[in-house]
């Protein structure tokens, strides 16, 4: 069986599997689609959340980077990892509690306020859009690099899969096609780490790996990677250029930003309960940190990896027969370009220049390096070939890629959705409209964001600036929703005016600092104290912090309904309906 | 939702979460910006397997103790529910 077929084969396999799981879990009421019925069983929940976590970033592109950066990646991995400590500890339980649908739900709801509402509208809309691009792209990327279809087709194709479930089954269809784009995805990830592990340290699992010895010799994979890497001028593997703050603010960015993200935040609105929400997102944890953990690992074996067989090998021409040549290579004491190389060279992911016409392959990292292009996505694509695994294994990491970028970007088309037809339209521009025009409002409006984010997708392509935007929904997540929900709970005394203040400040000088130093200057030495872009939410998540406490001091404290409110949601089984903070909408109840 | 049938000691049960929490928090952040961040140098003096110390919290063993910190604040939280009667 040839390479394309077993990329077909799961491709549509999986794509079939999703369609029939989202005809069989349709949505039959607004509590279906948006909370999937509230009755997920927490496992379930946590495994879904790691799928609608783990995007095309994360499975595609993480390794890669990390494997660049070395221990400067360290800010994805603790940073995607550590937010769920502050979701499980500050946010979930309490939100599961307060038991209505959305993000602007709460703010709306908890400060007494549309304006305040209207405004985590804005922050949810921006924040989902910004990364529903990136996934689309990764679509995009995924067909045209593989299945041989054209960029724009592969996004159509994607997004008529999303638009079959998301549309019928709302967040009901989506939680159980996350399942089995979570199995999907980590089985095609784990795999073929299993196997570099194995021929690089013997042990085959990467986690030990990582810690072990090269496979046959008596020095740790870390300190031999360190010397290979310096012996090529690169910096250290375990070091970085990036400065202590800058490490620490990006870090915390990241980490504070994933419990501020919306569309995690609503995957535990639809467990049972409080106690639920808390096992949830222990399980997404731990689902995410299978994939995590192994990353690292795969980083560095691929570096090592790659060095070993391509550095100082002798290349070998387009056309000529492989085999042969690599034979006489070998005969002659030499080293051969490794099949792999030249198999995706053809895809335009490697490239290589002989610029001191020697016919070997110089990798360094001053200006006399050959590999004229490395891209990041290579070390976890190669990965099976790199390992001489059967053709079935490849096409299971497309669909695997797949996977991670469609559940993705169904989770963030939920938060899209309910914006509009819950938040803009039910509870703020037409409260009296029945639950099935809503339901229809909802599917229309998750049609509508799916096309949007497939233009939104094929254009963002052409631009190559989503990995600047991403810095955006972090940072905004972080410094402009994660204040107002954490005061939200744990101080009573928070009202709309400190809301409202500290929203604001985190979304305007979040958002500025960022277009600034990403569009207008570019240089980092006039990073204010060293914070790059990318860490600069942390830092304007205490300003917003700050604003808000002192705003709220210097006004009314909030009504009496609100203040009990709060005191029912920090308790669990205690949550009744309180005047003017369930006036639109009951609570949803826990069983 | 059911109407609380005894009078539950909210404020008390309240005040034991919130320490919990900040216990919890400070761990999260000892092993994450604490020995992953700012002192790794010191750490990575020591090795686990072949790994400098400081880079493994920073790659690997943070993401563990993150696991266990929520695994252990759901069994503190069940037994906290229990002793004060509430229904989590």
């Amino acid at each position: 069986m040839g390479q394309d077929f077993w990329t077909y084969f799961w491709v549509v396999g999986t794509f079939g599997t999703y369609i029939a799981i989202a005809l069989w879990a349709r949505a039959s009421s607004t509590d279906d689609f948006y909370v999937a019925g509230h009755d997920v069983h927490p496992m379930v929940n946590g495994m879904a959340t790691a799928a609608d976590w783990m995007s095309a970033a994360s499975f595609l592109s993480m390794a890669g980077l990390i494997a660049f950066l070395g221990y400067g990646g360290s800010v994805y991995l603790m940073g995607w990892t550590g937010g769920y400590v502050l979701l499980a500890l500050l946010l979930a339980p309490f939100l599961r509690e307060f038991g209505k649908f959305t993000v602007p739900d709460f703010v709306g709801d908890r400060y007494y306020s549309t304006a305040a509402r209207l405004i985590a509208v804005v922050c949810a809309l921006f924040v989902s859009f910004t990364y529903i691009a990136g996934q689309m792209k990764g679509v995009g990327v995924a067909f045209s690099g593989f299945l041989g279809v054209e960029f724009n087709t592969g996004i159509i194709v994607g997004m008529g899969i999303v638009f079959v479930y998301a549309v019928l089954g709302g967040m009901k269809g989506i939680t159980y096609t996350q399942v089995a784009q979570y199995c999907v995805l980590i089985f095609a990830y784990t795999v073929p780490a299993i196997f570099i592990s194995l021929i690089i340290t013997g042990n085959p699992i990467p986690q030990l790996g990582f810690i072990s010895n090269v496979k046959g010799e008596d020095i740790s994979m870390l300190e031999k990677l360190n010397t290979v890497v310096s012996d090529l001028g690169f910096l250290e593997y375990t070091k970085t250029d990036k400065t202590m703050v800058d490490v620490f603010a990006i870090t915390g960015a990241l980490m504070f930003g994933t419990a501020g993200l919306p569309h995690v935040i609503i995957r535990f609105f639809t467990v049972s309960s409080a106690g639920a929400a808390r096992v949830s997102a222990g399980w997404a944890l731990v689902f995410i940190a299978l994939l995590y953990t192994t990353a690292p690992a795969v980083a560095s074996f691929a570096r090592l990896n790659f060095i070993d067989t391509v550095n100082e090998s002798t290349y070998i021409a387009d056309g000529a027969d492989y085999d042969a040549e690599a034979a006489a290579i070998v005969a002659a004491g030499g080293k051969p370009t490794p099949k792999w190389f030249k198999d995706w060279e053809k895809t335009g992911l490697l490239g290589v220049e002989d610029k001191n016409g020697d016919g070997v392959i110089q990798y360094r990292a001053g200006p006399e390096n050959e590999v004229t292009k490395l891209d990041r996505d290579i070390f976890v694509m190669a990965n099976p070939s790199i390992a001489s695994l059967p053709a079935w294994v490849i096409g299971l990491v497309v669909a695997g890629g797949l996977a991670a970028a469609l559940s993705t970007a169904a989770g963030l088309l939920m938060v899209i959705s309910s914006s509009i037809s819950h938040d803009l339209c039910r509870r703020t521009f037409f409260k009296d409209m029945s639950d099935k025009d809503e339901l229809r409002v909802a599917r229309a409006s998750a049609a509508g964001a799916v096309i949007l984010a497939g233009i939104m997708g094929m254009n963002t392509a052409k631009l190559g600036f989503v990995a600047q935007v991403v810095a955006f929904a972090f940072g905004l997540a972080a410094a402009s929703l994660f204040p107002v929900i954490v005061l939200g709970i744990f101080w009573k005394r928070m009202n709309r005016e400190g809301a409202i203040a500290s929203m604001l400040t985190g979304l305007i000088s979040t958002f500025s600092y960022i277009y600034y130093f990403k569009f207008v200057d570019t240089d980092p030495a006039n990073w204010w104290f060293g914070v790059s872009p990318e860490g600069i939410g942390f830092v304007f998540m205490f300003l917003s912090l700050v604003v808000g406490v002192v705003v709220a001091l210097m006004t009314a404290p909030p009504p009496q309904d609100v203040q009990d409110l709060v005191e029912d949601i920090r308790v669990p089984g205690t949550r009744t309906s309180h005047g003017i903070a369930d006036e639109g909408m009951a609570p949803m109840p826990a069983e | 939702m059911s109407e609380p049938s005894k009078e539950i000691d909210g404020k008390g049960y309240w005040r034991e979460v919130v320490r919990l929490t900040l216990v919890l928090l400070v761990i999260w952040f000892a092993v994450s910006y604490g020995a992953g961040i700012l002192f790794r140098d010191w750490l990575d003096n020591v090795s686990i397997g072949g790994a400098p110390l400081g880079f493994w919290f920073a790659q690997n063993g943070s993401i563990y103790v993150f696991v266990g910190l929520i695994f252990y604040y759901c069994r503190a939280m069940n037994r906290l529910e229990k002793k004060y009667g509430v229904e989590g």
